[in-house]
């Protein structure tokens, strides 16, 4: 061989030097050089891309993982709470949020009082800025323990929206110029209570414990019970997409004929893959919950809706991974007298499973970040459920989804709520990278090459 | 595989939960993005204050949700439509239909519709003319109707700088838009003389001339927003001499980006739409499903929560939000206890 490539080069090629380089050779070698500059160009573009993207998500999300607390001692008066005196929960009940204001507005007229400091604000404005929050936090304390009434407890209450935004720099005073929600006055008061330790910036475990708040009170909003509803439906799209898939995939492959019926089968199984998500949504919509019935808003039908969705990303991951079993494993298997199910379970699945795992990961991911179905069976709104107490209510009460919820802030008029969306971009980032950080260990671990 | 044997209890489980989803036991609600604020504020006290689970509130426009309350009754549809604009007839007959007759009408309160621009850009006092001769499609020109041959705010207004029109105006799928049309370009249009010119070309035809007037352009100078008032908010962002169309507690969340315009000399302001001045007011309301009260738990408890006192009155949380309160809740608040419904025959 190196005998005639020596004998036929000097015909082919005019004769030259090898230190010189003939112009050719010169023009080949600076196409080269080029092609790999546009190369490292091209992912320079990428990586610039993707360092302003994750350094805006983290500068303008990192602000809502600290809140502003203000800390009192309310007195739990009896004659407020519980007139006849009996510790009757059902009784205790009657009040109305509306009915604690007092207590608070009294606690901070108190607090201001004892700190010696002096504000021209009326006690109704002073306590303006804590979180209309305040009232629902006392009256959830008390229904819990009616027997602290007539006791003075020290809370920890959230200071509203305003601020904040004042305590993180996105409220100033000339900001506020035409603000009807907050004044002067009382940042002030703000600076004179954070001076006396009273008011402090922790950080906020609520925002990803916690659930939705209204539009009044986007300083008690947390993402935590739309990652239950993202959780429930993973474990729904887990369950049915990965057996059904799994099962699809392994006839189609090992056991189904090839004829023109599975060749429509498989081409309609790539075109699926392709389906915007929002035809799956109007999908859930006319079968899950017009004629099957199913509640509106539950993790239930977005799980299904959901299903739908991974399904052919399943498939098609799964077949390739089998395809790539090499077929002297099956031929082994069957020459040894193992039945074709036996080889395909027994030898052939388990070398696939690395890369079944890796697509449903991957296809999890990419659920787990859908939103578009979502639009349409309900589960974008205003839906701030307590966390759900048993698996049932889980799958079926209303709930969020956290892309969902994202989105739903970003529409929001308070811009408070935005910064809490970029909040929840850095939340669902997480999953999204650990899940295919996941992916990638499992296929780096258990893949095996031939 | 181990997966299968663990996947076949899955299935069975998610089977046994589905039959067992007969009864919904939350309020569901749909509609108007600028009651959502307000819905979402009662939903939240009603389920801290009640043992009924907190309502589900979605948004998406009044028509939509108006769309999706006259679907049918039943379990799989929404209780409760929340409307920025009255419901119309042609909904009324789509409702009964489907078999949706008996709706409750609960208005909560009135909204203003403001006009507002980057707050670093030109401050404006509107009139209704202005607006009409602005964004509409054809205007009249030395008594002949012609299409709008105006390209700047100077044009339309000679105290008004050079700039060109930007307007962005809700679509048409928002009951705020219906507003706009009616107390902005069509007083607009009677102002300026073009109503009787329209009048006379459709051969005295009132609606047709009506329909005339509100017909906006369509080169370009007036975009429609299909989303929330947060996308007018993006585009005036990055637009600084474009002027948009918002609800009034829209902007005072937001006077750090926005200045608000004038409307025939009078600032809007909660007190300004209380007393009628500012004339771009609105009532908002929300329809109720009679059929689904006694089905669905907590569902007349919430309507006739969200009109009491404390929450819809002058005081209330709602009113703090940029509500203004009606003056005859207490009619209203009688309506609701009552189940009166609307008359079927309209």
């Amino acid at each position: 061989m190196t005998d005639i490539s020596h004998q036929s080069a000097p015909q082919s090629r005019h004769a030259g030097s090898l230190l010189q380089k003939d112009s050719r050779t010169v023009r080949r070698n600076r196409a080269e050089a080029r092609f790999k500059i546009y190369g490292i160009f091209a992912i320079a573009v990428g990586m610039l891309m993707l360092a302003v993207l994750v350094y805006n998500i983290v500068t303008r999300g990192v602000g809502a993982y600290s809140q502003t607390f203000i800390t009192l001692d309310v007195e739990l008066l009896e004659s407020k709470l519980d007139k006849n005196g009996n510790r009757n929960l059902e009784e205790i009940k009657k009040v109305t949020t509306f009915g604690y204001a007092p207590l608070i507005k009294n606690a901070f007229e108190k607090k201001v009082e004892e700190l010696g400091i002096k504000t021209p604000l009326k006690p109704k404005d002073q306590a303006a800025i804590l979180s209309k929050s305040a009232e629902a936090q006392l009256r959830d304390f008390v229904i819990a323990n009616p027997d602290k009434i007539g006791e003075t407890i020290e809370f920890r209450f959230l200071a509203n929206s305003r601020v904040d935004g004042y305590m993180k720099g996105r409220v100033t005073r000339e900001s506020i110029a035409n603000d009807k929600s907050i004044s002067v006055e009382q940042l002030d008061l703000v600076d004179q209570l954070h001076k006396a330790g009273v008011l402090n910036k922790t950080f906020n475990i609520d925002f990803i414990t916690g659930a939705d708040a209204s539009d009044q009170r986007p300083e008690a909003a947390g993402m935590g019970v739309s990652m239950i509803g993202s959780l429930f439906m993973m474990l729904v799209v887990l369950a049915l997409a990965l057996p059904i898939g799994v099962a699809a995939s392994i006839y189609l492959e090992e056991f189904a004929p090839r004829n023109w019926l599975t060749d429509i089968i498989e081409v309609n199984i790539s075109n699926l893959a392709a389906v915007p998500s929002i035809v799956f949504g109007i999908l859930g919509l006319a079968v899950f919950i017009n004629y099957m019935h199913l509640p509106m808003s539950a993790p239930l039908v977005g799980g299904l809706v959901l299903t739908l969705m991974t399904l052919p990303t399943i498939i098609i991951s799964t077949r390739a991974s089998l395809k790539s079993v090499p077929p002297s494993i099956r031929d082994a298997a069957l020459g040894v007298g193992a039945s074709k199910m036996q080889a395909v379970f027994h030898h052939v699945l388990p070398l696939a499973a690395p890369g079944i795992l890796t697509g449903t990961i991957i296809g999890l991911a990419q659920a787990l970040g859908e939103t578009a179905p979502l639009l349409l069976i309900g589960m974008v709104g205003f839906i701030a459920s307590n966390a759900p107490d048993s698996i049932a209510s889980g799958l079926l009460s209303p709930n969020s989804a956290m892309p969902a919820q994202i989105y739903e802030w970003a529409k929001r008029a308070d811009p408070a709520f935005y910064e809490r969306a970029w909040g929840g971009i850095i939340i669902l980032l997480v999953f999204l990278v650990t899940m295919n950080t996941v992916a990638v260990i499992l296929r780096r671990r258990f893949e095996r090459r031939w | 595989m181990s997966f299968v044997k663990l996947s076949v209890p899955a299935i069975a489980i998610a089977a046994a939960s589905a039959t067992a989803a007969a009864a919904r036991d939350n309020v569901q609600v749909a509609g108007s993005s600028t009651v959502l604020p307000y819905a979402s504020i009662v939903a939240e006290a009603f389920g801290e204050n009640f043992d009924f689970p907190t309502p589900v509130v979605e948004s998406g426009g009044s028509s939509a949700g108006l769309k999706r309350f006259c679907e049918g009754v039943g379990e799989n549809t929404i209780d409760i439509a929340n409307s920025s604009r009255q419901i119309k007839d042609s909904e009324i007959e789509a409702c009964a239909e489907n078999g949706v007759t008996d709706i409750i009408e609960v208005r909560v309160g009135y909204d203003g519709i403001v006009f507002a621009s980057d707050i670093n850009g030109n401050a404006y006092e509107f009139t209704p003319s202005d607006w009409f001769l602005a964004l509409s499609d054809k205007v009249l020109v030395d008594g002949q109707l012609v299409d709008n041959p105006n390209n700047t705010w100077a044009d339309v207004n000679p105290d008004f700088p050079a700039i060109d029109i930007q307007a962005f105006v809700p679509g048409t799928k928002h009951g705020t838009r219906e507003v706009f049309e009616d107390k902005v370009i069509l007083a607009g249009c009677e102002e300026t003389g073009a109503f009787e010119a329209f009048k006379a070309v459709n051969g005295d035809d009132k609606k047709a001339a009506e329909k005339a007037c509100i017909s906006l352009r369509t080169d370009g100078k007036s975009v429609d927003i299909d989303g929330d008032y947060t996308e007018t908010l993006a585009r005036i962002e990055s637009n600084k001499d474009g002027i948009g169309v918002f609800g009034l507690a829209f902007y005072e969340n937001n006077t750090d980006k926005l200045q608000v315009a004038t409307m025939s000399g009078v600032v809007p302001s909660t007190e300004t739409i209380a007393s009628g001045e500012y004339p771009v007011s609105r009532p908002l309301f929300f329809y109720v499903k009679k059929a689904h009260i006694g089905v669905i738990p907590g569902l007349k408890e919430y309507a006739e929560f969200f009109v009491a006192d404390e929450v819809a009155g002058p005081d209330g949380p709602l009113a703090e939000y940029g509500l203004v309160a009606d003056p005859e809740l207490s009619e209203t608040q009688q309506v609701v206890a009552d189940e009166a419904t609307m008359d079927s025959n309209s």
